[in-house]
């Protein structure tokens, strides 16, 4: 009998989201609650002139069960639920309703590095962060030097961590929250940080500790080629409910065609990137070379990626574009309009759409992802909508005989050829 | 509309469901069939109204309460000119200044003490107290990425900045003594009363920066308003003047105020002037019980919602 680990019962979050009068920010002042009250006392007479709050159900009635050992992935789109589901079980967030039975230590990667101080040094910064990520002094330092030789931090034990380069404070953060020995591991979106080299160490880290050690993982992930490497078992939440739970090639496959699919996406009004009133996505598509929406294109032939969003103030320096992965995900490339000087001004509030074109004989067969991403750079993030389209790129026709290439790009390039001496025409022209 | 969404999509998942291919998990069905036979080590549910205070597992990250006190005491000299002179500098301005202008100028009375040795020792206590409410009362609003990311008990991390504060207390205590020894004061046995007096105090300010963090959490401007506060309750307490300048009608009323009792208990204990009061006494003790105890139940109950507002 296989024993449980995680057992979730008609798990519910709902927030109440009060529509704003005239874009004031998300926190009430006391201030607010001492002028408003008098008109909150008038208000109970009067049932039309109540406050809009809208409840959002960030999840609603999710149920499943963990077993011992067991490996799930959670994927989904941005908003579907899946981090709210982490936060709960690891206790930051309680439930509105429902109930969640664990069996075991919980430990959580929710973000590398939250714990992190820049003034404090690498050691003084392992062993604040292993204490916020639940671990005693003693612990910490019995797995001290297993953790420096994980992040290869040697060296620079002693410097502050704001002077490391944001690759070895990376490594640290994961080889701190690595070298806890919870028996049921939360790992949120942590992989995407990080070079290919140290991905794939820790993805290797990860396997070591649920293949070999035994230890129960939740993991979301973007990521589905980590996803299918790690989880036998994976479930898509969407809209805060399970849209499908089973065997990982065959979620992410259907994940694949029906839930993240068209080539197409809207929002209505207001469903965007919540909380940011400055920049609203309302489209993006994929156009093929007939001026169709399609997410199918042939290789050889040019496509767009159009982006449709409003701007409420006026924006200096803002960017809008997209990052391009393949279905593993690998980074392919970024595009941004402000790419081109002649987007790099400010923008005046407005209805915009950006097209991007994009060559024909760039892209090799394949699935890529695209995820829409608006901001100001070195600012901050108004929008980031991950694998919100897909890109189904199909061997042109028109190649025919000629054998198929390989390689995710697969650009054509100018080729001359200089002959001397030919001896004699073996061809008919 | 998202909820109708929401449902519309809670039905087509279960159609979805019934033509799912054979070999699919089973979803929310016999859930509890094996897991009855253990005892889960934590349910996770929602909780209404009071909580119990849960000092068990307070105590199991007394590592993380420690290692955050020694932080903030790092931080607060790291990369600054005079590092932690500062500590013994700035209650030692203040009472410069204030026995120039209230001692020299306004000639308050002061029990008899030299008056910079009398403001001194108020502010000693003093000092501790705004330090404590200061740094503890945006405490959780600047370690909000750490309360939206990561698990611990919230209480640790003000009660990391009422007790740092303690070593500032101490230091200014140094200095005191100094001062105690420069104008030919010699201190007396009931000197060993003084960590109860301390113990009070440090209850006291724990509760208030308690209120005062929590409710910052959801009203921001309570960060704001707590210097102009804590500045308003100096004057309202014996810092610069003695107890017995009060109006004896008063007295009972101003006893409210547990900094009162703490001060002339302070005084007291280490400068054998002001008599104690055993009225006042009594207040105080209970004033700052009272102060701790609604501090620590305010912040349970509000703590499980600090990571939707922060």
């Amino acid at each position: 009998m296989t024993e449980v680990a995680l057992s979730i019962e008609n798990l519910s979050k709902s927030y109440q989201i009060a529509h704003e009068r005239n874009g004031a920010a998300n926190y009430r002042t006391l201030h607010d609650e001492i002028v408003g009250l008098p008109r909150r006392f008038l208000r109970l007479f009067d049932t039309k002139g109540r406050p809009t709050v809208e409840t959002f159900w960030a999840l609603k009635d999710v149920s499943f069960e963990v077993k011992k050992g067991e490996v799930v992935g959670i994927i989904g789109r941005n908003g579907a639920g899946k981090s709210t589901l982490l936060k709960i079980l690891n206790r930051i967030t309680e439930p509105t309703s429902g109930i969640a039975n664990i069996y075991g230590r919980v430990g959580a990667l929710l973000e590398v590095g939250t714990g992190f101080h820049p003034e404090l040094t690498g050691r003084e910064n392992i062993f604040m962060n292993g204490a916020i990520l639940g671990m005693t002094r003693a612990e910490i330092r019995r797995k001290f030097d297993e953790i420096v030789a994980f992040a290869e931090i040697e060296k620079f034990l002693d410097t502050p961590v704001k002077r490391y380069s944001s690759g070895m404070y990376v490594r640290l953060a994961f080889a701190i929250a690595a070298h806890l020995d919870p028996e049921i591991i939360l790992v949120d979106e942590v992989l995407a940080v990080g070079d290919a080299q140290f991905q794939s160490k820790c993805l290797g880290k990860m396997e070591d500790v649920t293949r070999t050690e035994g230890r129960t993982a939740l993991f979301v992930s973007h990521s589905f080629g980590a996803v299918s490497q790690l989880c036998a078992t994976t479930i898509w939440i969407d809209n805060g409910v399970i849209r499908r739970a089973g065997p990982s090639s065959n979620v992410i496959a259907d994940y694949m065609t029906t839930g993240a699919q068209r080539g197409e996406v809207i929002w209505p009004e207001g469903t965007s990137n919540r909380g940011v009133t400055e920049l609203k996505l309302y489209s993006a598509c994929v156009r093929n070379s007939d001026g169709s929406v399609s997410s199918t294109v042939e290789s050889t032939k040019p496509f767009s990626v159009e982006i449709e969003y409003e701007i409420t103030r006026p924006l200096w320096n803002l960017r809008v574009g997209f990052f391009l992965r393949t279905s593993a995900g690998g980074y392919v490339f970024d595009s941004h309009d402000a790419d081109d000087p002649e987007f790099r001004s400010g923008r005046d509030p407005g209805h915009y759409t950006a097209f991007c074109h994009i060559p024909g004989n760039l892209l090799g067969p394949g699935t890529y992802l695209i995820s829409l991403n608006a901001g100001i750079y070195n600012v901050g993030n108004l929008a980031r909508e991950e694998n919100t389209l897909v890109l189904e790129v199909v061997n042109s026709s028109a190649r025919g005989a000629i054998s198929p290439r390989g390689g995710v790009i697969q650009p054509q390039f100018t080729w001359k050829q200089e002959v001397r001496d030919v001896r004699e025409s073996s061809f008919i022209h | 509309m998202r909820l109708r969404r929401a449902l519309l999509t809670l039905v087509s998942l279960n159609t979805d469901f019934s033509t799912g291919t054979s070999g699919d998990w089973p979803v929310a069905t016999s859930i509890l069939t094996d897991s009855r036979s253990q005892r889960p080590a934590l349910v996770i549910r929602p909780t209404k109204g009071w909580v119990a205070l849960n000092i068990r597992e307070l105590w199991n990250y007394r590592d993380l309460l420690w290692i955050l006190i020694v932080r903030d005491l790092k931080l607060l000299y790291k990369q600054t000119a005079l590092g932690a002179i500062w500590v013994v500098l700035q209650p030692l301005m203040a009472a410069v200044i204030f026995a120039v202008i209230f001692g020299l100028f306004a000639r308050l009375p002061s029990d008899g003490v030299p008056y910079l040795l009398f403001v001194f020792c108020g502010l000693t206590v003093w000092t501790y107290f705004s330090h404590a409410l200061q740094r503890a009362g945006n405490s959780l609003v600047s370690a909000s990425q750490l309360i939206s990311k990561v698990y611990f008990p919230r209480l640790i991390i003000p009660l990391a900045h009422t007790l740092g504060a303690i070593v500032d207390l101490v230091v200014t205590f140094a200095v005191l003594l100094v001062l105690m020894g420069i104008y030919g004061y010699m201190p007396s046995l009931r000197l060993l009363v003084l960590p109860a007096f301390l113990l009070l105090m440090i209850s006291t300010a724990t509760g208030v920066a308690l209120w005062f963090s929590a409710l910052s959490v959801k009203y921001r401007d309570c960060g704001s308003a707590l210097p102009y506060f804590v500045q308003v309750w100096m004057y309202a307490s014996p810092v610069i003047y003695p107890v017995s300048m009060v109006p004896a009608q008063w007295r009972p009323l101003y006893a409210l105020n547990p900094v009162v009792g703490f001060i002339e208990g302070f005084r007291w204990a280490v400068l054998g002037r002001s008599a104690i009061n055993t009225h006042i006494l009594g207040i105080t003790i209970i004033m700052s019980v009272l102060a701790l105890m609604t501090g620590l139940f305010f912040f349970r109950r509000v703590e499980r919602r600090f990571a939707d507002f922060i």
